[in-house]
């Protein structure tokens, strides 16, 4: 992995990289990357992919409103809000 | 009462009226302010809310209305929601973060009468086997605080090893109640995958994460298991099958899987090897049996649980809850340093893991790949069950390692070598004490078929019958201190 | 140079469950902001979705309808990206196992004329619609409204079938038509409950290789589809004329200024990594399902108006009014069903019935007249009992007050006048009142006859059958 993959990556999960930062993440997850590739050699032909343990089907609920919701509870803990909006800096689309 | 009692001990105490709920409540409070600034393994303690369920589980035994839990002390690891209750996962993220809900599992148990004394610590999203990835800073192993107590469930492997509650929730992903069990020397369980709800649990791989608990012995954990299971309309993968069945032990084979043992180191071995014997003296036949994937399962498993992460962890935003960066100046400034700041290096590490393993390119070669392993995995243990009841095998390759002595990541990660295989097929798998090593506990993994907890913790009980490993305690803190009842005998 | 386009449609279809996708929250549209934001849709740690069944079931009937693949089991998968309104920093969404494979939606011909076309669907997957952005609201800051976050969302997706914007804003019609009739969608368009996305690229006429293609985003109605369409492929054309390239992109079609132009910050993601969602399961479609599913199921639009054409000999303009409504058509069914004539049963429901509907500012869902009262009134007409006039006033007599008609024609005096004899006298009576008149209309002034006709009933207080008074006049006054 070099510096333009992690930076992607780092783009892609929002994550902000301090320059000091870099270099070290870099050689960790190069040693990360070496550990995972230690499974590509394995022959998987035959193996179709496991999502889940468990063969089960998805329960259905039904169409049924249950939830009352609490807007104040849900806001206390809210970094900003204001007239029941959570508020971010401006969004130009 | 002296710190030391099983759970069914407690309950005839406190049915007899030989103490109550309130008595037993304050000592376990008198213990962990006595014991957590050494351990460290309490995140946030809740002296009010635990005195007035001890209340309540008095009147509840007054009337005659006790539950199966009524009054006994309990923690939560801090990765289960609990409403009013603060729920730090752990991180900085999190660390104000209050629950309007409590998870599937902690309402249960507060259901049955169990008194929550507080929310353990942990590895940060419980991602790590140490406990020092910890935004609160690590938990100590109660053996020798300069020693981990394992991870990423340490806090509550550490204070019910300390007496602090007789039992503890945890939750284990790839290890995370039985590495810890191990290091402390107490037991752990970490049920069939969907056997516990996962409503109310911060999510770190939503496939591999289950529910669990710790206490002092088979029979103990078999006591919450029971309170904890069964099928929850607000999981979806929670399992409709039946209850734990408890159908007596008998004479099993019990299948030692080569591919675990030939590696092990000698000592850990030969404690090992003691601990097989002791099953094959109580009438068990052994059985060598062959996982051939093993190697495979660390990589696979660390591909898996970082994609699944990598989501998992994209609502910890900034927006709603949470931490959130100061005077953001546009929304990807917002995400970005909230995300950076809140986050610890580890977590950080498997975010960027994972968006690399799903990423356009990769995603073949890494996620599906390491699907396609577990899926090996998962038939390796099927194929093994068709000719063994349950499978014995170490826990970890060593003793608890002291704090800071693994600084690798993947060093790290290796460690949890022998728990990962059982993770990613979905299996039932204990972890007991079986010995000590240079004055430190070593565990014995049973691992069994999908469903049959049952089968494992009867075996796990019949060898803590015939041994006494898992009533070895250290001495860091005096069972009798902080309250009344008879003076300790503990070894 | 000629150039044509290639025009396909991705349409957002609100599904009309009662609760969300994946929460038992509330989907109603207008609560304050969050009021219908439970934890599973705020994205709270810990809470885990669980699917609707209603979700799944109206997913399917509409699967049916279009004749579409369904196959044994689908799943949810995990679309991610970073958006403030999209809670969880993903969407779950079906990417490689859609809930509906490819199928066929017919729609009428743009001009009216023709024959209908068949337009391809790739797929049909279900997902959790976003909240909503609220920019304008205070200075500097965007507000974010949660209630629409989990509302279930029908993605459908069609063919690059389309050649003209009008045509695209047919088949956005179309839809609209189909899935109102399959009560899968309110269908109200300026509540947001179908939105559309059209992807559009222009190539010289005569090549068969497709040019690079824009995708515009925030087509919520059929005028806009149209005019951005049209927009954006003049502008596709001049930059190709102009020897420039069109670069794939984003644009979003801004009503106020009717133009589209590219979008800046939305540029959501160039890699969303789909995965499947560990928290669901994959889902089973069932044999029962599909029957439900079929239960579900009614004429379909398109198959109505061929109906009402063919075998009701309605008009294609009539066809269209009544079928492509699906209350209204209902209640034509009904009507013709309880026996009325279907070409007065159709004048009816679109003039009259409409007409009165209109002044009461309701629909015809609530219409208390019922089909059998007006089939019923309809057969008094065919059968002389009463006028086309009383009719009327029946029909606004039967909205105040159900109750027997026979009764209420009588109560009201409107019966006409069958008695020959009787009418005979009247108009005699009549002709004798007005020698002047009925000169001058010997003398040929044929229009004194209306006037006639109407002293006639006048005399009958409307009871009498305009036609048969007619006819009576110019036999007893011998004019032709």
């Amino acid at each position: 992995m070099d510096r333009e993959t992690l930076a992607r990556l780092a783009r892609l999960a929002q994550l902000e990289l301090t320059p000091e930062e870099v270099g070290p993440a870099l050689d960790d997850l190069n040693r990360i990357v070496a550990l995972i590739d230690e499974m590509r050699a394995v022959d998987t032909r035959d193996a179709a992919p496991l999502a889940h343990p468990l063969d089960a089907d998805q329960p259905l609920r039904d169409d049924i409103v249950t939830e009352s919701v609490d807007r104040e509870t849900y806001q206390d803990i809210a970094p900003a809000t204001r007239e029941g909006l959570y508020l971010v800096p401006r969004v130009v689309e | 009462m002296n710190g030391d009692e099983s759970i069914a001990a407690l309950r005839r105490g406190l049915l007899d009226r030989r103490y109550s709920a309130v008595e037993l409540t304050e000592r376990s409070l008198s213990r962990i302010d006595t014991a957590n600034e050494t351990l460290n393994c309490f995140i946030t303690i809740d002296p009010d809310g635990a005195l007035a369920a001890a209340a309540a589980a008095d009147s509840r035994i007054a009337r005659g209305e006790a539950g199966p839990l009524t009054g006994i002390p309990l923690a939560h690891k801090d990765v289960f929601c609990t409403r009013g209750i603060r729920t730090t996962c752990a991180s900085r993220m999190l660390a104000n973060f209050i629950a309007p809900y409590d998870a599937t599992a902690v309402s249960r148990l507060a259901h049955a009468g169990a008194v929550c004394l507080g929310k353990t610590n942990m590895d940060e999203f419980a991602m790590g086997s140490s406990n020092e990835t910890s935004w609160f800073g690590p938990a100590r192993n109660p053996w020798d605080p300069g020693r981990a107590p394992g991870g990423s469930s340490g806090g509550s492997a550490a204070a019910v090893c300390a007496g602090l509650v007789p039992c503890a929730t945890g939750t284990d992903t790839g290890g995370s109640i039985r590495q810890p069990a191990a290091f402390c020397g107490v037991t752990g369980l970490k049920p069939t995958y969907g056997r516990v709800s996962r409503y109310g649990m911060v999510a770190f791989a939503s496939s591999l994460d289950q529910g669990g608990a710790f206490a002092r012995d088979a029979e103990d954990v078999a006591a919450l298991l029971q309170v904890m299971e069964g099928h929850d309309p607000l999981d979806s993968t929670s399992t409709t099958a039946e209850p734990t069945a408890f159908d007596g032990s008998g004479s099993m084979t019990i299948g030692l899987p080569g591919e675990y043992w030939d590696d092990l180191d000698a000592d850990m071995g030969a404690v090992l090897d003691d601990a097989t014997r002791e099953l094959e003296a109580a009438g068990h036949t052994l059985k060598t049996v062959s996982l051939p994937h093993t190697t495979a399962a660390v990589p696979a498993y660390y591909v898996i649980a970082s994609a699944e992460a990598s989501a998992n962890l994209s609502r910890y935003d900034g927006v709603r809850f949470g931490y959130r960066a100061e005077s953001p100046d546009s929304i990807d400034d917002l995400y970005r340093r909230s995300r950076a700041e809140g986050f610890g290096a580890e977590v950080k590490r498997r975010i960027l893991t994972g968006t690399y393993a799903l990423s356009i390119g990769y995603y073949d070669a890494y996620y599906l790949q390491a699907q396609r392993v577990r899926r090996l995995i998962r038939q390796d243990f099927l194929d093994a069950f068709d000719d063994v009841d349950v499978i014995a095998a170490p826990v970890t390759p060593g003793v608890a390692f002291p704090l800071g002595a693994v600084t690798d990541p993947v060093a790290m990660y290796r460690q949890d070598v022998f728990t990962i295989p059982a993770s990613l097929a979905g299996l039932p798998a204990m972890s007991l004490p079986c010995g000590l090593l240079d004055g430190l506990p070593a565990g014995l993994q049973l691992i069994g078929p999908h469903f049959e907890e049952g089968r494992v913790l009867e075996l796990g009980a019949e060898y803590q019958r015939r041994t006494d490993w898992h009533r070895q305690r250290p001495h860091i803190i005096p069972l009798d201190t902080g309250g009344p009842g008879e003076v300790s005998n503990a070894v | 140079m000629q150039f044509e386009s290639v025009i396909g449609l991705e349409i957002h279809v609100q599904l009309a469950t009662a609760s969300k996708i994946f929460s038992g929250a509330a989907t109603a549209y207008g609560a304050a902001p969050n009021a219908q934001a439970c934890p599973v849709d705020l994205g709270l740690p810990g809470v885990l979705p669980v699917v609707n069944r209603e979700a799944i079931r109206m997913a399917l009937t509409f699967g049916l309808a279009i004749d579409g693949e369904i196959a044994p089991t689908c799943r949810f998968d995990r679309k991610n990206y970073f958006y403030p309104d999209l809670p969880k920093g993903y969407q779950i969404s079906q990417f490689e196992q859609p809930i509906v494979g490819p199928g066929t939606v017919t729609m009428d011909p743009v001009d009216g004329a023709g024959e209908p076309r068949a337009i391809g669907i790739t797929r049909a997957h279900l997902e959790e619609d976003a909240g909503k952005s609220v920019h304008d609201a205070f200075a500097g800051r965007t507000g974010i409204d949660l209630n629409r976050a989990g509302t279930p969302l029908l993605e459908v997706v069609s063919d690059p079938d389309l050649r003209t914007p009008e045509e695209a804003a047919a088949f956005f019609r179309e839809m609209h038509v189909l899935v109102r009739a399959l009560r899968i969608c309110d269908g109200n368009l300026n509540e947001g409950s179908m939105r559309c996305d059209a992807n559009v690229s222009v190539r010289q006429v005569g090549t068969s290789e497709l040019g690079e293609r824009t995708e515009i985003k925030n087509l919520n109605s059929f005028r806009f589809v149209e005019r951005a369409l049209k927009h954006e492929i003049e502008r596709q054309v001049d930059v190709l004329e102009s020897g420039g390239r069109v670069e794939r992109e984003t644009r979003l079609y801004d009503a106020q200024r009717d133009e589209t132009r590219p979008m800046r910050g939305k540029e959501l993601s160039d890699d969303y990594r789909y995965f499947p969602d560990p928290d669901l399961l994959p889902v089973r479609i069932t044999p029962d399902m599909l029957d439900e599913a079929r239960a579900h199921l009614p004429e379909l639009p398109s198959a109505k108006r061929a109906r009402y054409v063919d075998e009701l000999g309605l008009s294609q303009y009539a066809a269209r009014a009544l079928a492509n409504d699906p209350d209204t058509a209902g209640y034509f069914d009904a009507t013709v069903e309880a026996g009325a004539d279907a070409r007065q049963a159709a004048n009816w429901v679109m003039d009259h019935v409409a007409a009165t509907l209109h002044r009461h500012d309701t629909d015809i869902a609530q219409c208390p007249v019922s089909p059998a009262r007006l089939a019923q009134l309809i057969a008094r007409i065919e059968d002389g009992a009463i006028s086309n006039t009383a009719a009327k006033t029946m029909f606004d007599a039967l909205w105040e007050e159900d109750g027997d008609i026979d009764g209420i024609i009588d109560a009201k005096g409107l019966r006409q006048m069958r008695d020959s004899d009787e009418l005979a006298r009247i108009v005699a009576r009549v002709i004798d009142k007005h020698p002047e008149q009925v000169r001058d209309m010997r003398a040929g002034q044929m229009k004194i006859l209306g006037f006639l006709v109407g002293q006639v009933m006048r005399a009958t207080r409307g009871k009498a059958d305009p036609r048969q008074v007619n006819a009576l006049l110019r036999d007893t006054l011998g004019v032709p």
